[in-house]
């Protein structure tokens, strides 16, 4: 048979060194990042992949995700405005948008965790960088958030809401939202593919952030205490997406807040996956 | 880029080994506030896999790994591929590199088996045309017609050493590191594929095979490594080096022999 293979893999140039100095172990993360980002292609189809599989060989496919979403912002909305003695028409928009954004940000912190072990196989099948995983979750998670996005468009048609230009402002919220997620996938990850009870002890520390943080709640509610709330880190991430998306402005403290807290999980991360990236092979 | 290039010097690699308590943080960290982690530290069960391995390769080279399992044979083959990174030593791979280590490949059983070449193409760093190519190829050396499209997860093993060879083949390198699950495989197929992997073998610039099978080894390589217990025991032409190697481990059996 005629086998007319003509394929060439790319050629590269791989130079170690063990136990590499801190500028060494710098440029090979840096490196791990940049390569990552040129397989952005396998990413997106990575990522994409991962829904379908969820959803393979089920009716609706990947908008059981709307769905679901959709009824439990509707039966939640009616129940706490109800609980609450508020306005469904002022409350219902709110909780569809915190419900949204809290599950992206909830499902990339527990998905952080997984993100090297789940991809044992290929990890130990060729190198790989290992950032490639982290913009496979992101897109992953960006694609769940797009098929929720719906739910929050019929909200505001339904209640015919419109944010403005402030609506906009929610833009580089977005932005910084992205690059945490990178930042706590290279974190986490590592972290845990060497601890494997971090997983537990994350998936519980969400669920504190899900009450300590006006998610079902909104933050007027705590009277004239909350102030404090900016000292909590989710409620500064959420709020500078969610407040430009209810057409108001977040507060410099509060992106004062967000920003800080990014700066000190991307600094975390890297000073962990640089020390430690040679090694997260040998603890998958 | 110049010529195809190994290069690796004095190369160590051990594995830690987290059985039950090490992967706990919680013990960790217990063990830390207690001022035992130094002792900890100390006393944790590391497998030494390579011990201070040196050669270098340059195009047309043809080196054969041989050892007893365990040896560090497949750990080599990973340290070559960039998987698993030396903790002492350094090492060069100067080329395009082709790791065929096991059976999956990385695939994932969930996916078809189209999906997965397609994955494996873009692992490959392959432009979308030459993925369809890829494609084509394997699905047309693979033989698994409608197969092709269901889950890997329901291959039986024979498939998925088709599947797994049509497209381990697919792809050419101009190193090639490679374990010996792709000698195995039911003969049928395995005479359809020889040729194949031999025109592979050829175009390669650098092979590094490892096997148990010296009658291979004595045909497809220039050269030969024994390694034993992941230190490199000899190093030179595989009839002297094949022959060093059987006459130590068939001693003993010829002992048993006798003694019956």
């Amino acid at each position: 048979m005629d086998t007319a293979v003509t394929l060439e893999a790319p050629r590269a140039l791989l130079e170690l060194r063990g136990d590499p100095g801190f500028a060494t172990r710098n440029r090979l993360a840096l490196r791990d990042v940049r390569e990552g980002v040129r397989l952005l292609p396998l990413a997106w189809t990575l990522g994409w992949l991962d829904i379908r599989l969820r959803y393979r060989g089920s009716m609706l496919g990947p908008l059981w995700l709307t769905l679901s979403t959709g009824i439990m912002v509707g039966t939640l909305g009616y129940l706490y405005a109800a609980i609450f003695h508020t306005d469904v028409q002022d409350y219902l928009p709110f909780i569809a948008l915190s419900i949204v954004l809290w599950g992206f940000l909830s499902a990339v912190v527990a998905e952080a965790c997984t993100a090297f072990t789940e991809s044992e196989g290929i990890v130990r099948a060729m190198r790989m960088p290992f950032f490639l995983f982290a913009v496979r979750l992101l897109i992953r998670n960006v694609l769940v958030l797009a098929h929720n996005i719906l739910v929050i468009a019929v909200v505001y048609v339904v209640f015919q809401l419109w944010p403005g230009w402030n609506g906009l402002l929610a833009i580089p919220g977005l932005l910084l939202w992205g690059i945490d997620a990178l930042g706590l996938v290279l974190l986490l990850g590592t972290f845990c593919a060497r601890f494997r009870d971090i997983l537990p002890i994350v998936s519980s520390v969400m669920q504190i952030a899900f009450f300590v943080t006006p998610v079902i709640w909104k933050p007027e509610q705590l009277g004239t205490d909350h102030a404090l709330l900016s000292l909590n880190p989710f409620f500064d991430l959420l709020e500078i997406v969610r407040a430009p998306l209810l057409g108001t402005l977040p507060g410099a403290d509060v992106w004062l807040g967000a920003g800080l807290s990014s700066l000190v999980l991307w600094a975390l991360a890297w000073s962990l996956f640089t020390r430690a990236r040679g090694r997260i092979a040998f603890w998958i | 880029m110049n010529n195809p290039r190994i290069f690796v010097e004095d190369i160590s690699v051990s594995f830690p080994l987290y059985h039950g308590n090490a992967r706990s943080l919680k013990k960790t960290v217990i063990a830390a506030a207690s001022g035992r982690l130094g002792r900890d530290q100390q006393h944790r069960v590391v497998v030494q896999a390579l011990r201070e391995i040196s050669f270098s390769l340059n195009g047309g080279d043809r080196l054969g790994l041989i050892g007893a399992n365990g040896a560090g044979k497949t750990t080599l083959l990973r340290t070559l591929a960039g998987i698993y990174e030396p903790v002492t030593g350094r090492m060069e791979v100067r080329g395009s590199v082709g790791a065929l280590l096991d059976i999956s490949l990385g695939m994932n059983p969930e996916l078809t088996g189209r999906e997965n070449i397609m994955l494996r193409g873009l692992y490959n760093g392959l432009s979308r045309t030459a993925v369809t190519r890829l494609e084509q190829d394997v699905a047309e050396f693979a033989g698994l017609g409608d197969f092709l499209d269901l889950p890997v997860r329901i291959y039986s093993a024979g498939m998925m050493v088709r599947l797994g060879f049509a497209l381990a083949t697919a792809i050419r390198p101009e190193i090639l590191l490679m374990d010996e699950w792709i000698l195995a495989g039911d003969a049928e197929f395995l005479e359809r594929a020889r040729e194949r992997l031999e025109a592979m073998v050829q175009s390669a610039d650098i092979l590094v095979l490892s096997s148990h099978d010296t009658d291979i080894i004595k045909e497809w390589c220039s050269r030969v490594i024994w390694l034993d217990q992941g230190r490199l025991r000899l190093d030179g032409s595989p009839d002297c080096v094949v022959d060093a190697y059987l006459g130590r481990t068939e001693q003993p059996a010829m002992a048993a022999a006798i003694a019956g």
